[in-house]
């Protein structure tokens, strides 16, 4: 140990001398000693194709690395790859049905041995196959075969045409693992290599020297880095547990830690914490959003089995202008700031990001209007009849039950909505679920987000990557969550328009960015205009890291620490 | 008592497979999903074949024979098997596996065990250690101003959560505290420490302080109520005057006679409370990311990891039983008359 | 020998009436009993009185500070604090007091069942130790699950909450009680004067209501106290995992719990609901001294 710190000071003296004026922040690899990064949800394996999680996809990502990586702008940069095939230069074929990357050249894993084409190969086989339960399987959707051209060149070839196709091995979720060792590990024997799945071998900045489960993960630099005098740390502390509250305090207030990730808590508290001057607060968006979603289906209990099917659709929420008076009602500005402050940004699209892609025609949700939202009902009809303060639709009062997942922010948006609807004469029952149970998908639980059996539900949702064709086709009528679907199904809202659909096969045919933004758009409003979806805020992950930690880029498109091989300690 | 202990021991055994079975069905039916956690960007067919690779979908009762099979016959052969170097041909049978890890259950409970001992039952020591004189001599003084404090004090103590007090002696000793100070204290247990020397004991003891404290307030506060109260019983008691009569000096009395009466109801707490000491103190261990036991059986929780929750809760069980066994054996040392048959 | 005075009493109303002159005498307890009767009006009476409510919004006048209007100032959403307070007494104390009479009842019930008949010893204890076994959280879970919506139909969303989380409380902190009373009943069994009782053909149900019970007091009267603590925080916790109350409905664990983040900045709102279980829990406690002080025929007239 002491052995070691002498020599990385020695290191730092001699790098200091001649480059250290320049910018700080080059010379020897490891010359900055420890970064110590909290993650208040403790990664539970470091195989991101066992546990899809946030927290294990980017512990991983400090030793397993793909094709490409998405930066802090969305832009995707070569990683492992010498350069981003397109069809200009014949990456991808004409036809658009494969791609061919080109590795670059002398890149090494952590144990000396050479990347080949060979273990990109693996890869794919190791997470299709149908025993192992693969959590980023759908990375590899479509795709027919990938084969090793050669030892540098990797072919992937689609069952039909892919207008974009760089998601499988592309971005820190589906990275390339070595086929050396994990070729005992396919399917079903995946679990029996836990020194493997504790202990990735990777041609990533660190190499892994410690892992205890849902608690903490030690790394080292990689001696056989193919970067030169990068990464600038010897060792990392991956360090997890506890609550955001305190992640975040031991950044922002007493110093112990360098970075802490994925900071949801009260604003004014974050503030506070920031001005005490030792850390900075940082946000990246991508392309969450917390959203309303407005069941289209009757989830009254009398249905019985026919509770929140398309069978029965819903008394009053079907009619897109109460759903609109709902939307107007919401002051967004106000839910920001008070649940999200830097975090978050008012939105009325359901696609807020990529810019390309985000729609400007439902702008006027920006701003909330009560009285407008009055008039709209008035106008329509729907006016409190009996004198109890609640509007009436044919005789079915604008009663409606809103349910979350348990989070502190939730819930006081729940509370701000709830006075806000009672102001436009909509009464609310407020519910909120475990986040287990509410995500949770069981069957045989009446609370998850697919059976719906709510009014009103809201979360947040997002998807990886850049391209929004997947995310955009959720909405489809045959996503509806029914019973004979087990429930599975991500159409929540139960929104179908064959209009809709066309315009969902229209887009896997179309190639050109412009072209595709176009239709998203289109879809986008067509959503917007039913309110069965009523956007709220877009979602930033927030994280906090030291003022002495240099080369920071957060980002949202990819793994956080997407480019830790650039961070440095300011001196 | 010696028959006794060994009639109740044979009885452990029908009691605790019912109770496996009990605590298998409870957590086989509650209604959360080894996938719950996962982001939304993966679809529900992934899902679906996540839970088929981990068998959540098959029958009930298949599940609770593997998992007996798994945990009484094969986790024993292999743990002999990694303490005596022995072969005992456990190399191909599929091990219990955690859903969330997909690495043995038992590997990852021994890997919490250290921070979990020496935190909570430090603590445990600590608590019983102040408790005991608190309750004795409050009792023997009471309605005196040390035992007003002390009631105060410990009420005041136990009705104040852990969530809170933990956060209120993080602000104060690691946020108000300079860094630099001799008096801060570090909000964040380092687990990978490991104690080597000097140097590294006293950090250790410095990151040990706060989570101990915490703990130690809640277990004080309550075994010196139950010290107080049952003290106070006896030293009304007849016996007590005639050892007072008889010239047995006052220190004999209180120490010797109505201290051992009194232990019945401390030694019922204590016994109830050392299983606790296994089961981690979930919230104090958040706090201070002490990370032990408790934090391990939480995450199960909610992250649908039946294996897990089901080991985790059963050797819970195991030690209840067997602590409650402890107990009554302890009863008829400290009451010669107390009879079991 | 210790019950003669009481035999020669005749009817019960005196016997209550000494109980009571007794307690009266009992400084702690009387201050106690004051203020547990303050707390407990303020949470029935209060909210009618107190012109806000608890869960009325009002973004303007958010984290505030204490003033003439918002004497326990106001949280993050405007809401008035001292109306969040007294609404979340009525759940917090209901919920205390009733898991804690249910977790007596049963456990005194059962202690001193097994304490007392051999044969129902070893089936009871077992039971015990099921119980003692079963996780809290996923059992709750299952118990929501099966139960919420039918409980809701008959009793509304709130009041088949409440009965949810009292029965699910009480009937999971029974087992501490039950072990403790039945420790000790094993030991008094075999006293001088149980023996005596006995010897005199003393029936069992007479043997376990005076003899048995007045002796086990104390340690049932400290479980209580520890009870209701227990009880609260309980629910703060459950109700913090979301298996509790609906969101905008306050407690005074939930306010406590919230309040904890804004320590730094905002110290008085953890203040005040923190004060108030404390309040209830000693008030209880001095209670319980003077009630055991009254009950103790060896005490009394001392």
């Amino acid at each position: 140990m002491n052995y070691r710190k002498l020599l990385v000071g020695a290191a730092v003296a001699t790098a200091l001398t001649p480059l250290a004026h320049a910018d700080g922040h080059s010379g020897e690899r490891g010359r900055d000693g420890q970064v110590n990064i909290i993650y208040w949800q403790a990664p539970s394996t470091l195989n991101p194709y066992l546990s899809g999680g946030t927290k294990e996809v980017e512990s991983a990502s400090l030793v397993l690395e793909s094709l490409g990586r998405f930066s802090d702008t969305g832009e995707l940069l070569p990683w492992l790859a010498a350069e981003i095939p397109t069809v200009e230069n014949g990456g991808i074929a004409e036809d658009l049905t494969s791609i061919t990357w080109k590795l670059k050249e002398g890149v090494k894993w952590s144990d000396g041995s050479p990347l080949t084409a060979a273990d990109a190969v693996f890869t794919w086989k190791y997470c299709t196959d149908p025993e192992g339960g693969c959590a980023q399987a759908s990375y590899f959707d479509g795709v027919e075969n990938i084969e090793a051209v050669d030892d540098l060149t990797i072919k992937i070839t689609f069952s039909g045409p892919k207008p974009f196709p760089y998601t499988s091995l592309v971005g820190a979720e589906s990275p390339i693992i070595q086929e050396a060792q994990f070729k005992d590990c396919l399917g079903a024997k995946a679990p029996t290599c836990t020194d493997a799945n504790f202990g990735p071998i990777g041609t990533g900045p660190f190499v892994v020297t410690e892992f205890k489960a849902n608690d903490v993960v030690q790394f080292a630099a990689n001696d056989n880095f193919r970067e030169e005098g990068k990464p600038a740390f010897a060792t990392v502390n991956f360090k997890g547990g506890g609550d955001a509250a305190a992640a975040a305090r031991s950044v922002l207030e007493t110093g112990e830690f360098d970075y802490a990730w994925n900071l949801q808590i009260d604003p004014t508290v974050l503030a506070e914490m920031e001005s005490k001057g030792k850390g900075t607060v940082a946000t990246a968006f991508g392309t969450s959003v917390e959203r309303l979603h407005i069941n289209q289906s009757n989830p009254d209990p009398s249905l019985g089995d026919e509770r929140a099917t398309v069978k029965h659709p819903h008394p009053f929420l079907t009619d897109s202008r109460i759903g609109q008076a709902m939307s107007m009602a919401i002051d967004r500005a106000l839910i920001v700031e008070i649940g999200y402050g830097a975090g978050g940004q008012v939105t009325c699209n359901v696609l807020p990001a990529p810019a390309v892609y985000s729609s400007t025609a439902n702008d006027a949700c920006k701003t909330q209007d009560i009285e407008g939202a009055k008039a709209l009902l008035d106008e329509a009809g729907i006016v409190d009849t009996n004198g109890d303060g609640i509007r009436e639709k044919d005789g079915v009062p604008l009663s409606v039950s809103y349910q979350t997942s348990t989070n502190a922010v939730r819930q006081d948006t729940q509370a701000l909505i709830k006075e806000w609807w009672s102001q436009i004469g909509i009464e609310t029952e407020l519910r909120n679920i475990d986040a287990s149970v509410f995500f949770g998908g069981d069957p045989a639980s009446p609370d998850t987000f697919q059976k719906f059996f709510a009014d009103v539900e809201m979360y947040t949702n997002n998807f990886a990557g850049v391209d929004p064709e997947a995310y955009m086709a959720n909405w489809r009528c045959s996503e509806i969550p029914s019973p004979d679907s087990q429930w599975q199904g991500s159409n929540m809202q139960r929104f179908c328009d064959p209009a809709y659909d066309a315009l969902v096969d229209k887009l896997s045919q179309t190639a050109g960015i412009d072209a595709r933004a176009e239709i998203v758009k289109q879809q986008n409003d067509m959503l917007m205009n039913s309110y069965s979806i009523i956007p709220l805020v877009h979602r930033g992950g927030v994280s906090a890291y030291a003022n002495s930690l240099g080369g920071v880029q957060i980002s949202d498109w990819d793994s956080e620490l997407w480019n830790i091989k650039d961070w440095y300690r300011i001196k | 008592m010696l028959t006794y202990t060994i009639r109740r021991l044979i009885l452990t055994i029908p009691t605790l497979i019912f109770i496996s079975f009990v605590i298998f069905l409870i957590v086989k039916l509650s209604p959360s999903d080894p996938t719950a956690n996962l982001p939304l960007t993966i679809p529900p067919e992934v899902r679906e074949k996540i839970r088929e690779s981990l068998g959540v979908n098959q029958p009930i009762t298949v599940q609770y024979f593997l998992w007996l099979k798994q945990f009484f016959w094969l986790e024993p052969r292999i743990f002999l098997e990694n303490s005596f170097g022995w072969d005992l041909g456990t190399a191909n049978e599929t091990r219990l596996i955690s859903y969330a890890t997909r690495s043995p259950v038992m590997d990852l409970i021994w890997e919490r065990m250290p921070q979990t001992l020496w935190v909570v039952g430090t603590a445990y020591v600590v608590g019983i250690l102040i408790a005991i004189p608190i309750g004795i001599y409050s009792a023997y003084r009471q309605y005196s101003f040390f035992d007003q404090a002390g009631t105060f004090i410990s009420m005041v103590g136990f009705s104040v959560p852990p969530f809170f007090s933990g956060v209120l002696v993080i602000v104060v000793f690691s946020v108000l505290i300079p860094t630099d100070s001799f008096w801060w204290l570090p909000s964040i247990y380092d687990t990978t420490h490991r104690v080597t020397d000097w140097e590294s004991f006293k950090f250790q003891f410095r990151q040990m302080i706060m989570p101990v404290m915490v703990l130690a307030l809640q277990i004080t506060a309550q075994i010196s109520r139950f010290a107080r109260a049952s003290m106070l019983d006896n030293l009304n008691q007849d016996y007590v005057r005639t050892a007072r009569a008889k010239g047995v000096r006052e220190r004999g009395v209180v120490m010797k006679h109505v201290l051992r009466n009194s232990m019945i109801p401390v030694v019922t707490v204590i016994a109830l409370g050392i299983p606790g000491i296994f089961g981690g103190a979930i919230i104090t261990e958040q706090v201070f990311k002490v990370n032990g036991l408790g934090q391990l059986l939480i995450i199960a929780i909610q992250g649908g990891d039946v294996p897990m929750v089901q080991t985790l809760t059963f050797i819970f069980a195991i030690l209840i039983v067997l602590f409650n066994l402890v107990a009554d054996v302890l009863y008829g040392l400290l009451d010669p008359r107390i009879r079991y048959d | 020998m210790t019950d003669t005075s009481l035999e020669l009493d005749k009817p019960s109303r005196s016997q209550w009436w000494y109980v009571w002159v007794q307690f009266r005498t009992h400084k702690g307890a009387l201050v106690g009993a004051f203020v547990f009767i303050f707390i407990l009006l303020g949470v029935l009476i209060g909210p009618w009185l107190w012109p806000y409510e608890a869960t009325a919004i009002d973004i303007r006048s958010r984290n505030q500070g204490p003033s003439w209007a918002h004497p326990m100032g106001t949280d993050q959403l405007g809401r008035d604090t001292l109306a969040r307070v007294m609404i979340g007494g009525r759940v917090s104390m209901a919920v205390g007091m009733t898991a804690m009479f249910i977790a007596l009842l049963l456990g005194t019930l059962i202690g001193v069942l097994a304490g007392f008949f051999q044969w129902l010893d070893g089936i009871l204890m077992r039971l015990t130790d099921l119980f003692l076994a079963l996780p809290l959280l996923p059992l709750l879970l299952v118990i929501i699950m099966l139960f919420r919506e039918t409980l809701s139909a008959s009793f509304g969303p709130e009041g088949g909450i409440f009965i949810l989380m009292v029965s699910a409380i009480g009937i999971t902190s029974w087992m501490q009680t039950a072990r403790i009373v039945r420790g000790d009943v094993l030991s008094l069994k075999e006293r001088e004067f149980m023996v005596a009782a006995r010897s005199i053909g003393t029936r069992n149900s007479r043997m376990m209501s005076r003899h048995i019970l007045p002796n086990v007091l104390s340690p049932i009267m400290v479980s209580a106290t520890l009870g209701i603590a227990t009880a609260i925080i309980t629910e703060s916790a459950l109700s913090f995992l979301g298996l509790g109350f609906p969101p905008d409905f306050p407690t005074w664990g939930r306010l406590l719990r919230d309040a904890t983040d804004f320590l730094q900045q905002y110290p008085e709102r953890a203040i005040w609901p923190g004060l108030m279980i404390s309040l209830t829990v000693l008030s209880v406690n001095y209670m319980g001294d003077g009630l055991r002080d009254a009950l103790d025929p060896r005490i009394r007239g001392r």
